[in-house]
Parts: structure tokens; sequence; C-alpha cells
């Protein structure tokens, strides 16, 4: 299928926003969170206004309404990620909390002092933090695999990283700030050699990307509903049969029990053990909408269209003076992350919000690759379906006028 | 509101050309103040002769808006009695709170400034080095 955003725009309600002086609405934070289609408010909407009933417990028909939306939405995501069960799809309220689990239920339950954890300096803060709060509890070491100039991993440091001692590598599958996408089946492949675990952050690669989450091989899997087109406050951690059996939950309470004692109590199988209290039913229906938005669209087509649009950016941006691109990776998605020289990246980002374009600024949750970057701060775009080279132009335009600005006198 | 409001040419010139500003050595800052939100940084050194704050020297590394405001407060209170920076600094925060009007009088040069109050989301890039201020007025008269 061919890529037509203009029609797709159509789709999208906010994204027909126009603003107070006649500009419309050029929304270029992506990475950070993307518009939501009909389809999605549609089901959400529908689930209050009609099935608003509580899931897995009660037998009135709302209930049983409840429940199987719920439980189709665990079926659609399973399969959109290419998961060999539904069950091994556990809801959370987003790739945050998904990684705070492995890293309470299952890294703090097995690690051992002297071992030790493998990030990279490319991780957002969330794939970062809760790996330092594990070390730190059962005196094991974190490590961060080096980034290069290029943006990208420095395999051979991360080969050399690689000993016996590390029991879990906690990897982005492609970088919120550079756009690199790691080579993710060879690094799970390299890991699983030397005897460790993977965690995958998809928060950015699940979105975009076809993505085989069983072929890939992945022990974990982590992503956020709001990042494709779903709701916020809804996500998935994927993880492999045994380690979902293995692992404690993180949240314990009503509907993640199988039999309850005065003083113990055992818990329910995945993924129900790790879902304490009433989930968030109208954000795993809205993901489920989301993803068959997006399944209908097609992976591959969505990529190519990102392709071309990012190939289009980097020229168009390359192309204004005195502007400094962060990340040339060969392999990258939709995310351009730029500084101009003598402007900082907030006044850039408050000009262009008067040109009616939502970009992100500041330490995009990595203040380490930053520091490394040698910068406080940068300016983000980032793209989606429902961008075109128009945006860009538009883009390319508003930088052009922030320069000449700061730069007059 | 119109953004030539927000950045208007003296909040430019003080931006391009910041007073009393300069590198602090380790330990020659009295306040090392960050702005998780958005990552801009500000140490600040003064010391007090008498009952005024002299000396007032900063390194800020923001955005326009930050590093304008830290530089025109520090040409506003450097030599100035304490009670009077006290009072000033409780007049431009609120101020830009939106609590009050800005009056020149009281105000001076800084002025230029209430219209961040417009904009909510920079009003943090505009208070940050007066906050620093207030913490550094702390160390000096415990």
């Amino acid at each position: 299928m061919s890529f037509e955003p203009l029609k797709l725009r159509a789709d999208f309600p906010a994204l027909g926003r126009v603003f107070d002086d006649g500009r419309r609405l050029v929304y270029l934070d992506n990475a950070a969170t993307t518009q939501k289609p009909r389809d999605v408010l549609k089901a959400t909407r529908r689930y209050y206004e009609e099935s608003a009933g509580n899931v897995h417990r009660a037998v009135h028909r709302l209930a049983a309404e409840a429940t199987g939306l719920y439980e189709e939405a665990r079926q659609k995501i399973a399969a959109f990620i290419g998961a060999p069960s539904p069950k091994q799809i556990v809801f959370t309220h987003g790739a945050t909390e998904g990684i705070n689990l492995v890293a309470h239920g299952w890294a703090r339950k097995f690690l051992n002092a002297g071992d030790e954890l493998l990030v990279t300096e490319m991780e957002h803060h969330s794939n970062l933090i809760p790996w330092q709060q594990a070390a730190r509890a059962k005196g094991a070491t974190l490590r961060l695999v080096p980034v290069l100039a290029d943006g990208t991993l420095d395999r051979e440091a991360f080969r050399r990283l690689l000993t016996p001692r590390v029991k879990l590598l906690a990897v982005t599958h492609a970088s919120n700030v550079l756009g690199t996408i790691n080579p993710i089946a060879e690094l799970i492949r390299e890991a699983h050699a030397a005897g460790a675990r993977v965690l995958v952050d998809g928060a950015q690669s699940v979105p975009h990307l076809p993505l085989n989450v069983a072929a890939l091989d992945a022990d974990f899997l982590v992503f956020s509903g709001h990042k494709m087109l779903g709701p916020t406050g809804i996500g998935v951690l994927y993880a492999k049969p045994e380690l979902l059996d293995a692992m404690d939950p993180l949240l314990t309470g009503g509907e993640m029990i199988s039999r309850v004692w005065d003083d113990h109590a055992t818990w329910a199988e995945p993924p129900q053990k790790f879902e304490a209290g009433t989930p968030h039913i109208a954000g795993a229906i809205g993901l489920g909408a989301a993803v068959d938005y997006l399944a209908k669209l097609g992976h591959d087509a969505l990529r190519q269209h990102e392709l071309a649009l990012t190939a289009y950016a980097l020229e168009k941006l390359g192309a204004v003076p005195d502007l400094k691109i962060f990340g040339r990776a060969p392999e990258r998605l939709g995310v351009v992350s730029f500084a101009l020289e003598g402007v900082h990246p907030h006044d850039v980002a408050q000009f262009l919000d008067r040109d009616g374009l939502a970009i992100r600024a500041g330490h995009m949750c990595a203040q380490p690759l930053l520091r490394r970057l040698g910068v406080p701060a940068v300016s983000r775009a980032s793209f989606y379906l429902y961008n075109d080279r128009d945006d860009v132009d538009r883009l390319a335009a508003a930088l052009l006028a922030v320069r000449k600005f700061f730069h007059a006198t | 509101m119109q953004l030539d409001d927000l950045y208007q040419e003296v909040i430019l010139d003080h931006y391009r050309h910041p007073r009393c500003s300069g590198e602090l050595a380790e330990g020659e800052a009295l306040v090392d103040e960050e702005n998780p939100l958005c990552g801009d940084h500000l140490k600040l050194a003064a010391h007090i002769a008498g009952d005024k704050l002299t000396g007032v020297k900063i390194q800020c590394q923001g955005c326009a808006i930050c590093t304008a405001s830290a530089s025109m407060m520090a040409e506003a209170v450097n030599d100035l009695p304490l009670a009077d920076i006290r009072k000033k600094s409780a007049a431009f925060l609120a101020v830009l709170r939106g609590e009050r009007a800005a009056s020149e009088e009281e105000l001076g040069d800084l002025v230029a400034l209430r219209g961040v109050a417009e904009f909510p989301l920079r009003v943090k890039c505009a208070t940050m080095p007066w906050h620093a201020l207030e913490a550094a007025l702390k160390r000096l008269t415990p």
C-alpha cells in the first residue's frame, strides 16, 4: 500500500487543528507521544459508553464484554509483535513500568553480588535508573556500552564488556535522541552466547519497525501504547514464559492471586499475576484498536514512508546554516536531533511553536548521552505516518527564520 | 502577546552579552542550580560587605530568557542593601507568577521580563536565577 499522509491525517482529529493565525498544526514530537486516530478514540469511548464492566470478575454481560474486549486486545498485540502466546503479554502503564517490573521482579530476585548489568550510553533514563537501583540493592555492577561519534554502538567495547559476569543486557532497540537503530538481533545473539538475558526497550521501535519478538529471541520486550497511536497510561511487557513464571510480581492485591489465606497467598498464572488491581481496560482496548490501524497500514509501507521522509529531512535541515545534527547512523528512525549554533533549544522550540510546529527541546531524558555529545540540551523533530514533505519544508523555513532573528544583531 | 515582546532587544542584548558573568571554579560558587526539566544550569557567587551584597558573579548555561534574567538580576542586585534585594526579589517573583502588575519604579530594567508571565512554560526560565539568589542569601545570612 502506498502512503498518503494527507489522507491519513484526516483520521486524526487533533491534526485538523488550526491556530488563531490560520496556521495548521505541524506535529513533529512523535517520539514523545503520537496523535490518536478516530478508531482508537471510538474504541475507548465505546467501552465507557456501552461495556464499562470490570474484567475477570462478575458474570453480568458488561463484565463479560469488558473481559472479552480486554483479552481480544491482548491477542491483537501478541500477534502484532509475533509473541507465541497472548499469555506473554502483560499490560503495564507503559515501558517504564515494564522495565521496573523486570528490575524488581526478576533482577532483584536473581542478581547476586559481583554480577554485572549491561546497558548502553544511549538509553532513556527509564532504561538506566531502574538498573542503577537494582545494581545498588544487590551489590551488582552496572556498565555502559559507549556510543561512537556517528551515533552507533561501539561493538568492540560491547564484546569486551560482555563477560560471563553479565546477567542482563538492557538495551534500546532505537535511540530516542540519535535515531540510531541498534542491530538488535546480533546484540541478542551475542548476549545469549555469553549467557546473559536481554531486555529490549521497544518504546521507539515497536511503533515504527517491523518486529518479531520470537524470531529475535528477546527475553523481555517493553513498549508504550501512546507512542503508537494508543492511549496514554497503557503499555506492554512481553517476556518468555519461563521468565514470567520465575519472576515476582511488583504489585500485589486483587486480581493477581490464586488463593489467599490469613497470612499468605499464591499467585495467579501470568499474565494476571502481574496485573494487580483493576487494569486500564479502556487503554488496553484502545491500544488494540491502534494495533489494528497500524497492521492495516503495514509496517513495511510505514517504514518506507519514514525512511524517505527522514532522508528528505536530513537534506533540508543539512542545508540550514549553523545547524548541527546529532547522530549519523546508517540505520535510523525518523528522529532528528539538532542544535542551532548560538540559539538555545528552548528558544528554538518557542519560535517554532509560534509558527505552529510542535517539536521537543531539552535533555530528552538522556542526560548521560547528552553529556557525551557535549550539549546540555538539543532540539528534536520526530516523524510518523501522518507527516509529509510539507511538514519538513515548514520546519526548515521556521528554523531559517529563528536563525535570522537571533543572528540579526 | 507576540514573541517579539518576549524576546525584546534588551533581553537579547543581555543574552548575547551577559553582565557579571564568568567561569566559576569548583568551590567558588555559593549555589549550583539545575533545572531538571531542561538541563539549564546556573552557578552564582557573591559576598556581603556591610549591609550590601557585592561581587555577584554568575555562570549560566541556559536559554535566552534564563541567561538574560540572570544577567539583569546580577546588574540589579550588585552593591544593593540586602533588604532592598529581598523586596526586589519578592516583587519580581510576584510579577512573574502573575500576582501583580509590574512597576518600573520598583523593578527598573527588569520590567522587560514581565511578558514571560504570559508563557507559563517559560516562567521557570526567568525565575531560576532569582531562586538561586534566594538560596545564596540564605547561605550568606544564616
